[in-house]
């Protein structure tokens, strides 16, 4: 009993301060209405005033975009000045007669202006409507000259991205073009958007857009009934985006496009030891400059149905087999899993014998046979023969860890490009997942050659040169320039961890605070073998490439030349034995190339494909002898003006 | 407990729909309306992003409303510490995994919807609140020991969301807990001293808060220290609300609205807007409106049989009307600018949830208004 009438005054309790509670609250709903009272109707004339005549608007101010610019600090996109014509809309009282009168002054065609009108109708009522965002100087003038019959028109100076290099360079910086509802839910457009900005659609443009873009401006004006400004108040100035600095030498880029001229395919160069990519280039190409503005309707169809595809970056997002460039990590492999004696003799008989597994039959490219063949000699004149034997006795899935391991089937640049493809590692578990079949030995064999599932991309080619040159050691490649770094002193110890290494007295790589650069081998000696026999494929008489080499110490390389089928080589074929220009192209092989350089000391890798160049010894190695000469020409001055000396270049 | 148990299941569905209190969800239904044109107003009468998703959002947490008011009033008062503990674990993740936009962190990514786990949790503590009170004794309500807890379980979630920074809403979260400390009967005297404390310390606490929000409080008090900063959000919105008159603009007819002197003309603003195209008249009719709505909500409680259920439905009737009256004096200028959504007609999507979220939990109240929930 005592429980239910203590729940009763508990109950009073709270009614009672509810209502208390509901008694203030009425109070201060009447002190909203009345201050409601006090604006709206005992003070509106004095609101309405200053409502109608002093009103204040503000106009943001597209903010400059950052520079790009190359190792060297020579600037690959610019700002440019441009003229531009924007009507603020609701200074318009008759839309249609406006546009008729600009019409007239500056010769719209009719296409124009539909898109004008359908461009006004995503507008809210009190923005800007961007006309033209590219005037030639003779329009801007007229446009001067009749300003006072044109309501709310606004001639603007205003600057816009230029790409000095056009060609060479789209496929790394990207090009801009005006933001797409899409890239309007960007945050870091969403915040910093001004009408008629342009955002970067591809490449480092869009990839960094958050440092390029900048923040806009506002200027406020006081303005009259009619929304004509009377004065400015306030000004705050907007802010240029921030510099992206690239690892690219433009010099070489230049040159690489150059080199690549009339055929499709990829160029990649790299440092073996920092992972800058010095050069990165694809081809067939085309102007970035076009997008700016909008491209036009023929200019676009031209890019779009060109047949050696320009806009595919053949670099990142090409996938080739890799063909023979695979051979030096299936045989890393091979002797880092200790399967095979490197003294170990196989007979390459010509296709009269051929290697036979199952009863299937494994040509070597060779018609007449290498003859008695050990690895070294079977890497430098790259026999067919004795890499299905060793991928045999390998496997599969032993020879993907390591190819896995070496950069191959990951993509290379992390997020920079949204393009940029994978590639493809096979091993039984993949097969089976992926196309719920079991693995045949015959896939292996095939695989030993890089042919078969396995893709790649250029870039992760190079990549892999680039580590096996190293002396093994993992690298993180890279396109924007990192000065948190200290480059100089990382290869320092990674050249007293090579010489050092077997002796084990001190780990230099302790000492190496990023946490990526380990090794990767297990014995040193594999290594050492697989880049010696890459030097005899390039500097020994019989190698694959030694019509491109150097004699002279400072510029010569080692290589291994690739030829990828595109297509399976029948009986018939191999009868007829067609030189390359009498195959149909697109039946042609590509032609690959991988190399480092120089030989003694290498710093430098690089990787060529010419899609359906042929063989790699004719159509891609002197494409590398070329590249390599200038890149090793221009090492000195790079290495003194990225360690501090910026008045060089 | 075997009673509730038979009691309850005693509801038949058209007992359920039959004690529905109609009139509220006509009034949501009203005040729903009113802001899908007023946002459609802030697009200068442009059907896009904004209509759009705030019509989808009304829609879907309307329908969340109607299916969670079937839920007995027993579950939400099982799950009331619950309910607080996974709001104080989202506001912790905001700390660390927490989205930010201009200088404040406050939201959390679930894809669908940028989660402000601050809005629900003025839900939590008001859930949590009502359970606490509703075991504890009159008697027992005056000593410290029973004081302390619920101060400790209001001071954490003031804290994390002072640090977002969002000021605005940690005065909101406060409010409506001091309200069920209030409804539960504390002494008065308690209140005074308080009140009295906080009078005294204010100078040491302006000192601490950061200078945009001193900047904003400096300038509440004075407009036109600097017209063209701080002071410019209170006095173009006063000049918006003046020259609407008594019939106001007209709608889609606002001038001072459209100029982009509001960044938040959809959100915090919105009152503006509408204050401006539809005059005095019109936001005299909206202040009714929700002057009905809280009125239902109370109504609710005074005919709820449990203390957690009146407990509740006053403490939420409260926290409407804190939402409400901060949100409008603010755009009077009668209060400094700290950032509150006005309960359903401010577009944003946790805001929105969390005050469908409270008003299914008075529905629920209201269908299982004899249901007796026993101390344990």
């Amino acid at each position: 009993m005592l429980n239910r009438g203590r729940n009763i005054e508990k109950g009073r309790i709270i009614t009672r301060r509810m209502f208390m509670l509901a008694a203030a609250k009425i109070l201060l709903f009447a002190g909203i209405s009345s201050r409601l009272y006090n604006l709206q109707i005992s003070d509106r004339e004095k609101y309405e005033i200053l409502s109608d005549k002093n009103r204040i608007r503000e106009w943001k101010t597209p903010p400059q975009r950052g520079i790009i610019v190359d190792n060297f600090n020579k600037v690959l996109a610019s700002n440019d000045r441009v003229f531009q014509l924007h009507l603020i809309l609701d200074e318009i009282n008759d839309f249609d007669l406006t546009i008729f009168k600009i019409k007239n002054l500056i010769g719209l065609d009719q296409f124009q202006i539909k898109k004008l009108y359908k461009k006004k109708e995503r507008l809210k009522p009190w923005d800007t409507l961007v006309v033209s965002d590219n005037l030639t100087w003779e329009q801007f003038s007229k446009i001067n000259l009749y300003l006072h019959e044109l309501e709310g028109a606004k001639p603007v100076l205003s600057t816009s991205r230029f790409y000095p290099y056009s060609n060479d360079l789209v496929h790394i910086v990207g090009y801009v073009g005006d933001a797409s509802p899409k890239d309007l839910e960007k945050p870091e457009i969403k915040e910093n958007f001004v009408p008629g900005l342009k955002v970067g659609k591809y490449g480092i443009e869009n990839s960094q857009e958050k440092m390029l873009i900048g923040n806009y401006g506002i200027k406020r004006y006081e303005v009259n009934a009619s929304g004509k400004r009377i004065s400015q108040i306030d000004y705050i100035k907007e802010r240029q985006g921030n510099k992206v600095n690239l690892t690219i030498d433009i010099e070489i880029q230049k040159y690489a496009q150059e080199l690549l001229k009339g055929k499709a395919g990829s160029i990649c160069a790299m440092d073996i030891y920092t992972g800058e990519v010095v050069a990165m280039a694809s081809s067939p190409t085309y102007d970035p400059n076009k997008f700016t503005h909008g491209i036009n309707q023929k200019d676009w169809q031209e890019i779009r149905n060109n047949p050696l595809k320009p806009l595919i970056n053949k670099s990142i997002a090409g996938l080739y087999s890799p063909g023979s460039t695979f051979k030096p990590l299936v045989a890393l492999a091979a002797l880092e899993y200790g399967i095979l004696d490197p003294n170990k003799t196989i007979r390459c008989k010509g296709h009269k014998h051929p290697y036979e597994l199952y009863g299937v039959k494994y040509h070597c490219w060779k018609k007449e046979g290498h003859g008695y063949m050990k690895l070294r000699n079977a890497i430098k004149q790259s026999c067919d023969i004795y890499f299905y034997e060793m991928a045999r006795l390998l496997g599969v899935d032993k020879l993907s860890i390591i190819a896995k391991r070496y950069g191959l089937g990951t993509n290379v640049l992390g997020d920079l490009y949204n393009d940029e493809k994978n590639g493809l590692v096979p091993d039984t578990k993949w097969k089976r997942r992926a196309l719920e079949q079991s693995w045949y030995l015959g896939e292996t064999v095939i695989n030993g050659i890089g042919q078969g599932y396995i893709q790649t991309t250029p870039l992760q080619l190079c990549l892999m040169t680039a580590q096996i040159a190293n002396g093994g050691y993992k690298i993180k490649p890279h396109i924007i320039k990192d000065d948190s770094i200290n480059y100089k002193d990382i290869i320092n110890k990674i050249k007293l961890d090579q010489s050092n290494f077997p002796l084990h007295e001190r780990n230099y790589l302790d000492d190496i605070n990023v946490e990526y650069y380990q090794r990767m081998y297990h014995k040193k000696s594999n290594i050492n073998f697989v880049l010696d026999a890459m030097f005899g494929s390039t500097n020994e008489q019989y190698g694959t490439s030694y019509k491109s080499r150097y004699d002279n110490p400072k510029y010569q390389f080692a290589g291994k030349t690739g030829t990828s089928q595109v297509r399976r080589i029948t009986d018939l074929d191999r009868e007829l034995d067609l030189d390359t220009e009498q195959i149909e192209y697109k039946k042609r092989d590509h032609a690959l190339y991988v190399a480092f350089a120089p030989y003694k000391d290498p710093r430098y890798a690089i990787s060529v494909i010419i899609e359906h160049g042929g063989s790699g010894s004719k159509a891609a190695a002197p494409l590398a002898s070329k590249l390599i000469k200038r890149i090793i020409d221009r090492h000195k001055l790079r290495e003194q003006f990225n360690n501090g000396n910026t008045s060089l270049a | 407990m075997l009673r509730e148990r038979i009691q309850a299941s005693n509801y038949s569905f058209l007992d359920k729909l039959r004690s529905i209190d109609y009139l509220l969800i006509l009034l949501i239904i009203a005040i729903g309306l009113i802001s899908v044109f007023a946002i459609y107003s802030t697009e200068g009468g442009k059907f896009s992003f904004y209509t759009k998703n705030h019509i989808i959002r009304l829609s879907v947490f309307f329908s969340l409303f109607l299916i969670l008011s079937f839920v007995r009033v027993s579950t939400w008062y099982k799950n009331a510490y619950l309910f607080y503990f996974v709001g104080l674990l989202l506001l912790i993740t905001v700390l660390f995994f927490g989205i930010s936009a201009s200088g404040a962190t406050r939201w959390i990514n679930l894809y669908f919807l940028n989660l402000q786990p601050s809005e629900l949790m003025k839900i939590a503590v008001i859930i949590c609140f009502a359970r606490y009170y509703h075991r504890i004794q009159s008697s027992d309500i005056q000593s410290i020991k029973f004081l302390i807890q619920p101060i400790i379980l209001l001071i954490i979630p003031c804290y994390l969301v002072i640090q977002q920074p969002d000021l605005g809403t940690s005065i909101l979260i406060a409010g409506s807990g001091i309200a069920i400390i209030w409804l539960a009967g504390l002494n008065i005297k308690y209140f005074v001293y308080s009140g009295l404390l906080l009078l005294v310390s204010l100078p040491f606490v302006i000192s601490i808060l950061k200078p945009y929000q001193k900047s904003r409080i400096l300038t509440f008090f004075n407009p036109d220290r600097d017209p063209l900063g701080a002071g410019y959000q209170i006095i173009q919105s006063k000049i918006a609300i003046g020259s609407g008159g008594f019939f106001g603009k007209g709608y889609l007819k606002g001038t001072q609205s459209y100029l982009e002197f509001l960044p938040e003309k959809h959100t915090d603003f919105i009152f503006t807007l509408f204050s401006e195209e539809f005059g005095f008249l019109g936001s005299i009719i909206l202040l009714f409106l929700y002057i009905l709505l809280i009125y239902r909500i109370i109504n609710v409680g005074l005919v709820s049989r449990s203390f957690f259920a009146k407990l509740y439905c006053f403490g939420f009737a409260t926290a409407i009307f804190l939402c409400v009256f901060v949100n409008i004096a603010m755009v009077l200028g009668m209060l400094p600018i700290v950032g509150a959504p006005l309960p359903i007609m401010s577009y944003g999507g946790s805001s929105l949830l969390s005050i469908m979220l409270g008003l299914s939990i008075v529905m629920s109240c209201k269908i299982y208004n004899q249901e007796q929930i026993s101390v344990y």
